[in-house]
């Protein structure tokens, strides 16, 4: 190294050494790194999101479509097979696809109801000790859980309801119900002049009944006296029908006996063999799932809870109500309201099955408009806003479930 | 001095009093055992009835081949074959190695066995597939007892073997490198049912491990339905991509759908299996001297993975019920093939025997796998 070179080094060399150092100090902290991969991952997502929304407009602008959703003002011109509210093809897509939403509604509200009754059936059913209930019910979850809902709903539609004896010759439950190949009929109610009055005091007597058993809850736990919750809940609401028949002198409804006569079928409720299919379909798959998150749920209690409320004198159906179910439900309702969403987005497969649901509305859209991008960000809106209704419900029904802790 | 315990004393148990303490014990149980024996005899014996003789299984008979492998070309079939024996001979040697410690024959082996020469014995098929299924099962049979003599600490190796073998499968499928190729659009049957299923589930994972990061993704595909998203990829992915890919075939796009359907589920699992590791082991890491990212690939991430090796199991088992759905958007696997089928004049209106057979094929896979999954589970946990 020459003398006039040394100077230059010496004035380069302390720099280059402190900002060496001061890289490797960078290199090795934590939160450096830290907001480095934020940043990459970052600038990487907002790249490829330019880049997917580059290659939309440009194939957009290629095959001509235009975004917006001024078509959902148009005429839709064609039909839907059953609807709960006047609709007809001269309607347009927007209604089309209302009318849609409160048929998939009444799938979901009825379904989830329907898989709630038969899951906790089905889960006690699995904890019995019957051997024979106990197995049946094993065989009846293991079967359901383990076949795609989809063959489900084409077997019960194709091989079930679409397969009984036409209308001429239907097959009479009873002779109060009918099942045909052109849907199920099942008596049903109607309301007479007086059920406004019938249906108020109802509710009076309804919600003074769960007041009631409340209060008299806490009187047995606090000071230990006989509660008799179950006469003062029936004794408030039969003072309610009491004074409801005293006031209109008539009851509520009149019943609506569907009549078989001579290839028809008249009056009573009328389930289309789609609806019916898809709601076996929902109920049976779902429900199988529910048993198994029951059964887990009331086993998580533990033993010596059961133990020992027997040591304290509780009959079993206390021990039940009182002690084992408030505890299994902490367990139980996170899942259930995962398997209750599951069930409102599986509802979608109605159309397999020809039941005209939004998904299924939405997508006859799609075909005669090509909207797709459209259609898709309508489905995407309904069925979040649907999964956060539920999550939104289950979430404060588990919260007033949950230990209390001070 | 020390006092042995002893169990209390049993009363003998004769089947009289079994039948008495498991189904008469109370007048209620009483009357559900004799409730349930009559549903049970009734819906037994009209079923039987239905099977022996209404139904008509000649359907399922002449249409053996389409349900399995579909239109793949018949003088390729000994590529599925190889496919099939690989992936079987690999289980089998990971199953002796699993299970290398406890008796060499368990019941559970001795009733696949009787159930597979039956199934051998008893099924119309043709003389080549029965020949070829022996093969199989010898091979995987000797795959057990090697894995069994494996020494302890190769399972890394095992791991990378079943990258291999999905490599190599695909490859025999698929076809190219010196192979006819076959076009995906003569991929069906049960064949495509597993390769969507299975593609779906091993190409998610590095989607699921990094998306484990992003909530907006999870929760938006989680509040879709599957059929949703199967739209989204059939109709709008093209619109997405750039120009020279807009003609991606169909059961790529369905690929691809279940691909971002299950890696926001997978994400969320391997979040629960994350949320799962104590501090300690960060702590432990970090002060042993390993950098962040070293930290999550070595210490972290493998603990997290095999503490949510069941949720993946049972993921997998959904996903391949869930493939059921590609019929919808005209792929023919098992549930689309069998549409195609009833769809033919001579067999019209014969539903329930073709559900039912194909019921009964998802329901071994599914049913298995989870079993399978349980009893591994309790290996595992034992040694």
């Amino acid at each position: 190294m020459s003398s006039d070179q040394l100077p230059i080094t010496n004035y380069l060399l302390p720099i280059t050494h402190y900002h060496y150092m001061k890289l490797q100090k960078l290199l090795r902290d934590d939160r450096f790194w830290q907001i480095a991969g934020q940043a990459i991952a970052f600038l990487l997502v907002v790249i490829l999101i330019a880049l997917l929304w580059d290659n939309l407009t440009y194939n957009l602008r290629q095959l001509g479509i235009q975004l917006g959703f001024d078509f959902l003002g148009v005429q839709a011109s064609f039909d839907i097979g059953e609807t709960v509210i006047p609709y007809d093809p001269s309607n347009s897509y927007g209604q089309a696809i209302f009318v849609g939403l409160i048929n998939s509604l009444r799938v979901v509200v009825l379904g989830l109801i329907l898989a709630t009754i038969f899951g906790l059936i089905f889960g006690i059913a699995q904890l019995s000790d019957n051997w024979l209930v106990q197995r049946l019910a094993v065989a009846y979850v293991e079967i359901f859980r383990n076949v795609p809902l989809l063959l489900q709903l084409f077997f019960w539609y194709f091989a079930v309801f679409l397969n009984l004896p036409g209308i001429e010759n239907p097959i009479a439950l009873f002779g109060a119900a009918y099942l045909t190949g052109q849907g199920v009929f099942f008596p049903w109610i109607e309301a007479t002049a007086g059920a406004g009055i019938w249906l108020v005091l109802l509710l009076v007597g309804i919600v003074s009944a769960i007041a009631l058993w409340r209060w008299r809850g806490r009187v047995m736990v606090e000071r230990g006296r006989a509660g008799n919750q179950i006469w003062y809940a029936l004794g408030s609401i039969l003072g309610a029908i009491a004074i409801a028949f005293i006031l209109t002198r008539s009851i509520p409804f009149r019943l609506n006996l569907p009549q078989a006569t001579q290839g028809q079928i008249e009056g009573g409720l009328r389930l289309s063999p789609e609806f019916c299919a898809l709601l076996a379909g929902l109920v049976i798959y779902t429900s199988s799932y529910i048993a198994e998150i029951v059964r887990a749920g009331i086993l998580a209690v533990p033993k010596g809870q059961w133990e020992a409320a027997r040591a304290l004198g509780l009959k079993p159906n206390r021990i039940m109500q009182m002690v084992i179910l408030p505890q299994a439900l902490r367990v139980i309702i996170p899942p259930l309201t995962s398997q209750y969403l599951n069930l409102a987005k599986n509802s979608s497969l109605a159309i397999a099955v020809g039941f005209p649901d939004v998904y299924f509305v939405a997508s006859t859209t799609f075909n005669q408009t090509g909207r797709a991008v459209e259609v898709m960000l309508l489905i995407m809106m309904t069925y979040l806003t649907t999964s956060l209704t539920i999550s939104l419900v289950m979430n404060l029904y588990n919260r007033s479930v949950q230990i209390k802790e001070r | 001095m020390q006092i042995q315990s002893s169990a209390p004393p049993t009363p003998p148990t004769s089947p009289l009093n079994w039948v008495q303490k498991n189904l008469f014990s109370t007048w209620y149980n009483s009357i559900l055992t004799l409730v349930c024996l009559a549903v049970i005899v009734w819906g037994l014996s009209s079923f039987i009835s239905w099977v022996v003789s209404t139904a008509q299984w000649e359907i399922v008979g002449a249409n053996l081949r389409l349900f399995f492998v579909g239109r793949f070309p018949h003088e390729l079939y000994w590529r599925v074959w190889t496919a099939l024996g690989l992936i079987l001979s690999l289980a089998g040697i990971c199953w002796g190695y699993i299970v290398r410690k406890s008796p060499l024959f368990s019941r559970t082996i001795l009733f696949g066995l009787g159930a597979l020469i039956a199934a051998i014995l008893l099924l119309p098929i043709e003389l080549s597939a029965r020949l070829w299924i022996l093969a199989i099962a010898i091979i995987s049979i000797v795959g057990y007892a090697a894995g069994r003599k494996l020494p302890p600490n190769i399972s890394p190796w095992l791991t990378a073997a079943w990258g291999l073998v999905f490599i190599v499968n695909l490859w025999l499928i698929g076809g190219g490198l010196g192979l006819t190729s076959v076009p995906t659009n003569v991929w069906s049957g049960l064949l495509l049912t597993l390769l969507t299923a299975i593609c779906g589930i091993v190409l998610s994972f590095p989607f699921g491990v990094v998306r484990a990061f992003s909530i907006l993704y999870i929760e938006v595909v989680r509040g879709l339905p599957l059929i949703g998203i199967l739209f989204l990829a059939q109709v709008m992915l093209p619109l997405f991509l750039p120009p020279y890919l807009r003609n991606l075939d169909r059961v790529l796009r369905a690929i691809a759908g279940l691909v971002l359907f299950s890696a926001a589920y997978l994400a969320e699992n391997i979040r629960g299996g994350l949320q799962a590791i104590p501090r300690g082991q960060f702590e432990a890491a970090k002060a042993l001297g390993l950098s962040p990212p070293l930290v999550v690939l070595l210490i972290v991430l493998p603990q997290a993975l095999k503490a949510v090796i069941p949720a993946i199991v049972g993921q997998f088992i959904g996903l391949l019920k869930d493939t059921s759905l590609l019929s919808l958007f005209g792929l023919l696997e098992l549930t689309g093939i069998s549409r195609s089928i009833l769809a033919q004049p001579q067999f019209l209106g014969r539903y329930a025997e073709v559900y039912l057979f194909i019921g009964l094929l998802y329901w071994l896979f599914c049913y298995g796998m989870s079993t399978a999954s349980r009893y591994l589970e309790r290996k595992l946990n034992v040694s």
